[in-house]
Order: structure tokens, then C-alpha cells, then sequence
């Protein structure tokens, strides 16, 4: 008697960079109708001003804002210190070219010095975080100034690790790519037409000279994003250790995810009533 | 039996019923002057405030008698001379409770003419991921079937459609239009198109070829807090078949001629229903059996 063929299912691997692969075409058609939408609909403003650091976020961001409003509402706004690269100045001036937005530069140099005067043994963070808010107070002053609404350019995976400066970066009222991972915001750069020179550079907070993201936060993006997406989906690190991803590197993920949900709310509030905001007194944003 | 239906995909002002109100109203005066092909006209979920409302349901929920006074009164001052049936979501209030829910309505010239003929009462209530409805509203209990002057329909709410089980009461009790409303935000950007329009597209044309009946959707459109609706509103045939979308995210009407005849001929083709029919004593006994079983375990 003829034995039977046996079919086995193959050995279950993921491949994380199909599953991070996004439909830039498509992405973009629903993120210019979110821009049109939460902000001429909803908020009834027509203008934006992108803070624009040369780096792919803010880039994109531009590219956007451009699409939804028409480059003649979108202003970029170049707010470099006395130790940014020049190279950051430059690309963001590419972006202003190449879309024809609306441009200002705003050294912020004096006004930071202004204060650190008083605090000369700040250390890199400290001022780095000095330098977010001060562009923060830029960003919301012009944006008054020009009726216009200040559009937030974080991705996802800063979001995740915590990569920000609390009440600064995350502070515009809307953010068209915060569910974007970092690998993602390459793929719709590069779809954007956004020039190649800044989708590849190693991206950076440029807070310090020669400063890199990856450098600083002890992993590619490629990688963190990859077990970003099995951590948040629910994944157990020894299983995402099973699809071949380092345990050091998972762990350290991990460690960044979970030592920063408090920067992706808003600020504790002592509970006293039954009406406390928030926790009974419930509204959407939009209401 | 052919029914001429039109579904609507707007975008509503949040938690503006009276405005809301005004633009279901437009709607259907662009209809009736247009002369559009609709004896049924449905909107989706939610339509008279936007879904997510958290706690301003207080604020934007209505009895059904003012819904119907409300339409009835703009309907007036350009009123056809055939009635008009209209399908809608709101948020309810209802014997002291509020509900995720949709009227069948049916417009006519002369205003103590316009009534309702059936109210449903969102069955299963999504509170996971983004959803909180259980939170808000209370959930209906019933999957009804009514007549209507075009025979038996139903309507469903959303995840009430996600369930096959509730699509088959529905058919078992004679529904032949299964009118479904919908606001379903936007996830997963991975493939040819959102990946929740896909899946409302095959739980839609599965539903219609399981039951041979037509399945008549209508989606909200509309960013709400950064979340998007859809749209992409979809009439399907008793064999599964698309017959007419709405545009993604866009503002649109879609219409269709839609024949009960072509119910008998799908059913002959793939009789499911029947199958379920006569299975449905031996169905039941073995739904006891688990109802039972689970109550039994939940005591121990």
C-alpha cells in the first residue's frame, strides 16, 4: 500500500519588515484628510507652522501640511542654537524650496544663553531640554501671531521610548504621523518626494554636537521598531527572544517602554470628587 | 419587490444634534429634488452626533419621538407625495437609560402620517481597544424583525454585524433587507485598502450569501480626536456580490435598485438557510447544553 504524502506547515517566523511595511499612497491620502479635517473642521484654522529641523520627521510633517492646506497657508520655522549642525539649517531650507511654504528663522541662541546664564553647570540634558521649550515658545507664538496652528511632528517610536522633551516636542495640538514608527516616517519620506539626503542621514535630536538617536538610545530603528511592534501587540520577551531578536536588546526596549508611560499623559491630578476630569468627568477633545 | 435605496455617508458636527438634523434634512431634499432613486434612505451610526461622545451621550441623546418630530417637521416644505422611509443612528434615550441605536422611519407630506416603524437597539456593544460603549450606553436586547411596505427587514449596529449569530436570527425570522449602519475607524495601512474596510467588505458579502439576503450599509466619515471613519458604504446582493460602494473617507451617495426576486434564486442556488432551518431544534439543544455548562463552570 502507498504511504501517504505528509504537508508539514513550515516553522512560524514573522517578517516584521512586511508587517512595519505601510501603504504610503494611502497613508497619505488619510493623513492630509485628518489635517483637513482636525484643523479646518473641527478647530476652523487654515494655517500651520511646522517647526522644521532639517530631520525626516518634521520633513514629512511639511510635505503634509503642504498637501492638506496648500503651501501658501504652511509656514516652516527654522529655530537653530549657536551649536546646531549647519547641515540641519540647509536641509530644512531644501524643504522650504522645494514646497514653497512660508519660512522663518528664529535663532533661539539668546534667549536660551539668556537663562542658562544663571545656570552655567547645566548638563546636556538640561539643556537640551531648555533648547525643546524654548522652540516650543516659538512654535506657539508665531502660530498666534499667524492665526495659525502649530502641527506636532513626533513619531511613534520617540512616543515609545520616551525620546522627547515632556510638554515640548509633544506639545502641538495635533500630530499627523504619533502612530508612525520611525521606519514607517521613511517609507512616506520617500514616497513624499522628501530629499534623500534627509530620509538617509542617521537621524538626530541635534541637542549636541554629533549627536545620533540610534546612538543614544543603544539601537537601530530598524530593530527597535521590529520588537516595538511584537511588545505592544502583547508578545512576552521570550517569545520575541524565539524569533531571533537579542534578549538585550528586547529587554532594553522594554525597559525604555515601560519607564516612560508618564510622558504620554497629561499631568497626575489628585482625585477629590466625583466629577474629577478625566477619571468621571469624561469628554472627547473634539466636543 | 424592487426597492430603490440610497445610503448616506456625512460628516457629522460633534454633539450638534439640531445641525445634524439639518443635514440629514438637506440630504434628503437633494434627493427629492434631484429626483434620486430612493425609497430608503439610510444613514450611519451615530449620525446625529459622531460616535465618540464618552460622556456629552448625556447631552446629544434624544427619545425617538423627537427624532421623528424633529425630521418630520423639515421634511415638510419639500415633501414628496410618495412617503420616503428613512434609516438612522442616534443615541437614545429610552426608559431612563441610554442606547446606541437606529430608527426606521417613514416621511410623509402630511406630518401626523410620519412614523416609526421600528427602533434597534445596538446589540453587542464594543468596549475594547478604542471602544468604550459599554461605559456610556446600556445594550438592547432584541434582534427584531419588522414589516416594512417593501416586506421584512432588519437592522443591525455595527459589531452586531461582526456576529454571524445575530445576522442568522435575523434571517430565521424572515428579514430579506438587512439594513446595517456603521462608523468603524480607520486601522491597519498595510494592504491595497484600510484594513478594516476589507473586513467590513467580507463580513458584508458573507453575511448576504450565507442568508441570501441584501445587506444595505452605511458608514460615517469624518476624523473624530484623530480617529477616522471610513465611509466606503456598501450595498451587497443576495450572492455575496458588491453592488454599488461609497468613496473612502468621502463625503457621497450611493444608490442602488435592489430586487427581493433575486433572494428566491440565490437561496436555490446555496440553500443555507433552510439547512439552518431544519437544523435549528438540534442548533438549540446544543446551545442550551452550552449555556448550561457555562453557568455550572462559573459557579464552581
Amino acid at each position: 500500500m502507498s504511504r501517504l504524502q505528509v504537508v508539514t506547515a513550515p516553522a512560524r517566523t514573522h517578517d516584521a519588515e512586511e508587517l512595519l511595511r505601510i501603504n504610503a499612497p494611502l497613508v497619505t491620502e488619510w493623513l492630509v484628510e485628518f489635517l483637513r479635517d482636525e484643523m479646518i473642521r473641527r478647530r476652523g484654522f487654515h494655517r500651520a507652522v511646522v517647526g522644521l529641523s532639517g530631520g525626516v520627521d518634521s520633513s514629512v510633517t511639511a510635505f503634509l501640511c503642504a498637501r492638506a492646506l496648500g503651501p501658501e497657508n504652511v509656514w516652516g520655522i527654522r529655530m537653530p542654537y549657536r551649536t546646531s549642525s549647519p547641515e540641519s539649517l540647509e536641509h530644512a531650507q531644501m524643504v522650504i524650496d522645494q514646497l514653497g511654504i512660508h519660512s522663518r528663522t528664529i535663532d533661539i541662541t539668546p534667549a536660551v544663553d539668556g537663562y542658562l546664564q544663571y545656570e552655567p553647570d547645566a548638563d546636556g540634558r538640561r539643556r537640551g531640554n531648555v533648547m525643546a521649550r524654548m522652540r516650543m515658545i516659538v512654535l506657539f507664538d508665531l502660530s498666534a501671531a499667524l492665526n495659525a496652528l502649530p502641527v506636532g511632528t513626533g513619531n511613534k517610536t520617540e512616543r515609545l521610548f520616551g525620546y522627547f522633551t515632556w510638554h515640548a516636542d509633544d506639545s502641538p495640538p495635533i500630530n499627523p504621523l504619533g502612530d508612525l514608527f520611525k521606519t514607517q516616517v521613511w517609507q512616506l519620506a520617500r514616497y513624499l518626494g522628501v530629499p534623500e539626503v534627509i530620509v538617509s542621514k542617521p537621524a538626530s535630536a541635534d541637542l549636541i554636537v554629533g549627536q545620533t538617536d540610534e546612538d543614544d538610545l543603544g539601537i537601530s530603528y530598524h530593530l527597535a521598531d521590529q520588537i516595538l511592534y511584537f511588545l505592544l501587540r502583547g508578545y512576552r520577551v521570550e517569545q520575541i527572544e524565539e524569533m531571533g531578536y537579542p534578549r538585550e536588546k528586547i529587554l532594553l526596549v522594554k525597559n525604555r517602554l515601560e519607564s516612560t508611560h508618564w510622558k504620554r499623559h497629561l499631568p497626575t491630578t489628585a482625585m477629590l470628587s466625583t466629577t474629577s476630569i478625566n477619571d468621571y468627568y469624561l469628554r472627547p477633545v473634539d466636543y | 419587490m424592487k426597492i430603490r435605496v440610497a445610503v448616506v455617508q456625512f460628516k457629522p458636527r460633534k454633539g450638534d444634534v439640531a445641525h445634524n438634523l439639518d443635514r440629514v434634512a438637506e440630504t434628503l431634499r437633494q434627493i427629492v429634488e434631484e429626483n434620486l432613486p430612493a425609497d430608503v434612505v439610510v444613514f450611519p451610526e451615530t449620525i446625529l452626533s459622531g460616535y465618540f461622545l464618552e460622556g456629552g451621550v448625556r447631552d446629544a441623546a434624544r427619545t425617538r419621538e423627537q427624532i421623528l418630530q424633529e425630521l418630520s417637521c423639515r421634511y415638510q416644505p419639500f415633501a414628496r407625495a410618495e412617503p420616503l422611509d428613512v434609516v438612522l443612528g442616534f443615541y437614545e434615550l429610552w426608559h431612563g437609560k441610554y442606547y446606541n441605536s437606529a430608527l426606521y422611519l417613514t416621511l410623509e407630506q402630511e406630518p401626523a402620517r410620519c412614523r416609526i416603524l421600528h427602533t434597534h437597539r445596538k446589540f453587542f456593544l464594543p468596549t475594547y481597544g478604542v471602544f468604550q460603549e459599554k461605559r456610556f450606553v446600556a445594550r438592547g436586547r432584541t434582534i427584531e424583525v419588522f414589516q416594512t411596505r417593501f416586506g421584512a427587514a432588519t437592522v443591525l449596529i455595527c459589531e452586531d454585524m461582526w456576529h454571524s449569530i445575530t445576522g442568522a436570527i435575523a434571517a430565521l425570522k424572515g428579514a430579506e433587507v438587512f439594513y446595517v449602519i456603521a462608523a468603524s475607524p480607520g486601522r491597519g495601512f498595510r494592504g491595497e485598502n484600510v484594513g478594516n474596510v476589507m473586513k467590513w467588505q467580507t463580513l458584508l458579502c458573507n453575511m448576504a450569501e450565507e442568508h441570501g439576503v441584501w445587506v444595505v450599509n452605511a458608514s460615517l466619515v469624518g476624523f473624530e480626536g484623530g480617529k477616522g471613519f471610513v465611509g466606503q458604504s456598501t450595498i451587497v446582493n443576495p450572492f455575496g456580490q458588491v453592488v454599488v460602494s461609497a468613496p473612502l473617507m468621502q463625503e457621497a451617495i450611493a444608490t442602488a435598485t435592489i430586487d427581493t426576486e433575486e433572494i428566491a434564486i440565490a437561496r436555490a442556488n446555496a440553500p443555507l438557510l433552510a439547512d439552518l432551518e431544519a437544523g435549528l431544534a438540534d442548533l438549540l439543544i446544543e446551545m442550551q447544553e452550552i449555556a448550561e455548562e457555562q453557568h455550572t463552570r462559573d459557579r464552581q
